[in-house]
């Protein structure tokens, strides 16, 4: 199935069997609730922040294996960053995944996550890949939800 | 006049002949093509069906020939435009063996069809404490409105509800009517399910409380016979797009008493006798219930794909796709990790399904790089799944240019997904 290499790739197949950070954070002192009307996919993404730095990040929820290994990934990509880093890199994965960065001739600090830039090409999912990054990045600005629309 | 269907199809099958599915193929164009260089397989009839060049060629003859308004001009055009539309209509008539044209309401698709009643009649004729009464497998269309209304008068939804093979409760469905029930709302067939529910039953049950009974027949309507008079159905709503034609019609069949004792649904031109600013007198049926320019060459679509269907014969297409749903469902049971959500005893052309540990979207994606078009998602009948306890299934449906083949292909696909994930 050499056509759905782009988007399923073994590590995002990995990631969706065996999530990281896939749990709810006992010290979490920022929590927002992802929603996606489309498809109904939803998670929690936690986070525990101390001073200007993202110490510690989990999630919890359901979707399909775009969303919960982007979303895995996502938990790794973030923790130790600090909040500007945090959010630079969350604006970097959006224009990804829209297809406004092309991350091979454009600077950027995705390393392994541009694993997701081949949704570009599938428009109805590129909404999956990029709910835990709204998650968090709401959580991250102390509001409660976030959705994709 | 519209060109005769003869001429545009020259061969009838005789009703002797078998089912001859590449032939009937070659009448839609759409099939023909490749999605992601591979052969279009197009299982998402469910949400809209093809259309066939009979039907293309009808609505391409009106905008080339007949556009006009309809209803008002003296001109030749005119006349010719509201001859085509009426006729659509004469054969809506016959379709669903109406008692008279005018109980035929063309309409954008069921779901303005169901909006319709519910403005027109339910906020007419139901008010405080009353109930309405629709079942557990309805699409949005047939739940959202009567919500809107029970909101706006106080009265209460009630839903019969289903056991886990997707049928409905009928021994509920009678405790659940009483004197204050003014409405009984059921879709004619699931399009999450597939299950074709026992209307008849229903409306007969209804009846004899003195309740109307509205059908939602979007699924029904492509599918098989519907005869208003024999299930004494008081309202019956379908969609085009779904049979055949193009999006933007649809109809609403309603009894003319009932009809005429509502309220129209939309104010405006062509559903007026008389306009002042004291008074306005409404049309009779059935321009009191179309307002405004209606989608004219859609709806004519929708008589021309009524010819098709006839020339095909509707109970021999009706039969290859029971045969087609009883194979597939065959296939994909067979394979291991591989569920089939709605068995119901009486189903249509609607397989939904789940694959362990993978989820619909997924299911989707792979399978459209395959080049098979299903649709994956909760339906429009997210209470369908809160039941099941999943957040959506991946559905196939059917239609009469679907082969066996076809579904060869979904299974190997899909057994290609479970080996992707495994």
């Amino acid at each position: 199935m050499s056509e759905l290499s782009e988007l399923y790739q073994q590590v995002i197949l990995d990631h969706n069997k065996k999530p990281r950070n896939f749990h709810k954070l006992e010290n979490a002192n920022r929590k927002a609730d992802g929603y996606n009307p489309l498809c109904g996919d939803q998670l929690s993404v936690y986070l525990h922040v101390d001073g200007d730095q993202v110490q510690d990040v989990s999630f919890e929820g359901s979707g399909c294996a775009i969303s919960k290994a982007s979303a895995s990934m996502m938990t790794q990509a973030v923790k130790g960053k600090t909040k500007e880093e945090a959010e630079a890199l969350f604006k970097e994965f959006h224009r990804m995944a829209t297809g406004e960065l092309d991350e091979e001739s454009e600077p950027n600090h995705l390393g392994k996550l541009t694993i997701f830039a081949g949704v570009r090409d599938f428009p109805a999912r590129v909404k999956c890949a990029t709910l835990s990054w709204h998650t968090m990045y709401a959580a991250l600005n102390n509001e409660m939800k976030a959705s994709t629309e | 006049m519209a060109t005769s269907v003869e001429e545009l199809i020259p061969i009838k099958p005789k009703p002797s002949e078998a089912w001859n599915v590449e032939r009937i193929r070659k009448d839609f164009p759409v099939l023909s093509q490749t999605v992601n260089g591979k052969p279009l397989i197009y299982l998402d009839n469910a949400a809209s069906s093809q259309v066939p060049t009979m039907v293309i060629e009808r609505g391409a003859q009106y905008l080339q020939h007949e556009h006009s308004n309809i209803h008002r001009g003296v001109h030749y055009l005119s006349m010719k435009a509201t001859t085509a539309y009426e006729g659509a209509r004469e054969k809506v008539k016959r379709f669903i063996n109406a008692r008279d044209a005018k109980e035929c309401i063309f309409v954008r698709g069921a779901t303005e069809g169901i909006n319709l009643v519910m403005h027109g009649y339910g906020r007419k004729f139901i008010g405080a404490g009353d109930e309405i009464i629709i079942s557990a497998m309805e699409h949005h269309a047939n739940i959202v409105p009567w919500q809107m209304l029970c909101e706006e008068k106080g009265a209460k939804l009630r839903v019969i509800p289903m056991n886990d093979a997707g049928e409905l409760l009928m021994d509920d469905y009678d405790s659940l009517l009483n004197d204050k029930t003014k409405l009984v709302a059921v879709g004619h067939v699931s399009n999450a399910l597939g299950t074709v529910n026992p209307i008849k039953e229903i409306i007969e049950s209804a009846h004899k409380y003195g309740v109307p009974v509205l059908i939602d027949g979007a699924q029904m309507a492509p599918h098989g016979l519907i005869d208003v008079q024999d299930l004494d159905a008081d309202f019956y709503a379908f969609s085009g797009h779904k049979m055949f034609a193009p999006t933007g019609s649809g109809v609403l069949y309603g009894k003319a008493r009932l009809l005429e004792s509502m309220n129209p649904f939309q104010g405006g031109g062509d559903m007026i006798k008389s306009v002042t600013f004291e008074k306005t007198t409404y049309a009779d049926l059935p321009n009191k219930m179309e307002a405004g320019t209606p989608a004219i060459a859609s709806q004519i679509g929708l008589g021309a794909a009524i010819d098709y269907l006839n020339i095909i014969g509707r109970e021999k297409a009706a039969g290859y796709e029971r045969e087609l749903l009883r194979y597939a469902t065959e296939r994909l049971s067979a394979i291991e990790g591989v569920r089939i959500v709605g068995t119901a005893r009486e189903k249509l052309s609607v397989l939904s399904f789940t694959i362990e540990n993978v989820h619909p979207h997924d299911i989707g994606t792979i399978l459209d790089q395959q080049g098979i078009a299903v649709r994956a998602g909760h339906h429009c009948a997210q209470p369908v799944m809160q039941h099941f306890k999943i957040p959506a299934t991946a559905r196939a449906s059917f239609a009469f240019y679907n082969t066996k083949q076809e579904v060869d292909v979904l299974a190997e696909a899909i057994e290609k997904v479970i080996e992707v994930f495994s």
